[in-house]
């Protein structure tokens, strides 16, 4: 089923001089869900989201965007054409004014939804006559959401959205987000706001130094994922725990901690198989998990 | 009608939503025939994605507590709570109360006294387990 994938990477990775910004990464991000693309600050999020985006070349391997090639121009722009993209810096034509700025981008596109751009300039309560330079962060970053919800895309990609804003902002926001994917978006946005993602995310895909480390649904990790202390009497034997299973292993003196991904019941049994004198099972939040695999190779 | 979400909770959003609802009923807030909010405004105003409300709206309906009708929206179904199911749930709620109360006068925190409750729950203790 590849129509279900807006965004498919094979082996994608990137390169600056010595420093692997992504590595082999293999992101599938599905239609009719939000995702959120959560890792620290140069994590690769950025570098990953102009990859796709056809503004930066991958070292190797290759990928899809709403199912045409990234490494294509030709494709890329007929993909771009039902891709919306808000960048981090936001950057826009300074000198024009909030309207103009409006008009032009409306001139691009055929199917500009003149109802929404109406709704959400209400809404956002944005000054039309204002030039776009002497915007404030929150402002900006509104400007960019309606340029982008106004042309209904097929994805929204989102880089660092609620960066240096202020929570009544980022409130506005996300309901942005949520208001989009009931029309229909798919909705990626990066981020290193944990809360965000755990409010309004449906999966989340987390990078770590360039790498994977997570894919997993929200109600998936908020269901299966718990962290099990498991004590020993005597030095911890070697178990080997089953890899898709585990998020991590860290052995202190006789006990050992462990981030079970699922069949956590078959994890406890194999711990006492392996001796175990106690086995204590506790939910994890996402904070928990971020944190985990963000210091798992330090 | 008034829903919460606690997204930091180790509970699927959509279960959170779905055992709200069933709440409301059991209690008489929400009565057969009501109308409940549409998918977008309640995820709008919740601020989760619509899917959560979509998940939690097709489960209840699932399990016949909620009717879906063509365009018109989501409706409580069948019969009025009887008085004594009502009656039951309010105990038992009074019950966990006076529980909650008296762990946290104990010096149990919140969290801690969840993760006891969730521990009885879903895992029995793993000394019984063996």
């Amino acid at each position: 089923m590849a129509d279900a994938w807006v965004i498919e990477t094979q082996s994608l990775s990137k390169r600056y001089g010595a420093l692997d910004a992504v590595r082999q990464l293999d992101l599938r991000v599905s239609t009719g869900r939000i995702t959120g693309f959560l890792g620290r600050n140069g994590a690769g999020k950025s570098t990953t989201i102009k990859m796709l985006l056809g503004m930066s070349h991958p070292t190797s391997g290759t990928g899809r965007l709403l199912g045409r090639q990234i490494d294509d121009a030709r494709e890329c722009r007929a993909a771009r054409h039902h891709v919306a993209y808000v960048a981090e810096d936001k950057q826009t034509y300074a000198y024009m004014t909030v309207g103009e700025m409006i008009a032009f981008t409306r001139s691009f596109y055929g199917d500009w939804r003149i109802d929404v751009e109406a709704r959400l300039l209400k809404q956002y309560d944005l000054p039309v006559r204002r030039k776009v330079k002497a915007l404030s962060k929150g402002m900006r970053t509104k400007l960019a959401l309606l340029l982008a919800l106004a042309r209904r895309p097929q994805l929204l990609i989102l880089d660092e959205p609620s960066e240096g804003l202020d929570p009544v902002s980022i409130e506005e926001l996300l309901q942005s987000l949520v208001a989009a994917a009931a029309e229909g978006s798919a909705v990626f946005f990066s981020s290193h706001q944990i809360s965000e993602v755990e409010r309004i995310a449906d999966h989340v895909c987390m990078l770590d130094r360039g790498r994977l480390v997570l894919d997993a649904s929200l109600d998936a990790i908020r269901r299966d994922f718990r962290r099990l202390e498991v004590g020993f009497a005597h030095e911890p034997p070697r178990v080997d725990w089953p890899a898709t299973d585990v998020g991590s292993v860290r052995s202190t003196g006789r006990q050992v901690s462990i981030l079970a991904k699922r069949n956590v019941d078959a994890m406890i049994e194999r711990a006492y198989g392996a001796g175990a004198v106690s086995v204590e099972s506790s939910a994890v939040s996402l904070r928990e998990v971020f944190l985990d695999q963000a210091t798992e190779h330090t | 009608m008034h829903f919460r979400i606690h997204p930091t909770s180790i509970q699927p959003l959509y279960l959170q939503l779905t055992q709200q609802v069933r709440h409301a009923i059991e209690t008489g807030v929400l009565q057969p025939g009501d109308l409940l909010p549409g998918i977008r405004t309640l995820a709008e105003q919740l601020v989760v994605s619509p899917n959560t409300v979509v998940k939690a709206y097709s489960e209840l309906e699932h399990e016949g507590v909620l009717e879906m009708r063509q365009g018109s929206g989501a409706f409580v179904a069948g019969r009025k709570a009887t008085k004594t199911q009502s009656d039951r749930v309010r105990q038992a709620q009074e019950r966990v109360r006076a529980l909650v109360e008296r762990l946290q006068t104990d010096g149990f925190s919140d969290d801690e006294i969840q993760r006891l409750v969730e521990a009885e729950l879903f895992y029995r203790a793993p000394a019984q387990k063996r």
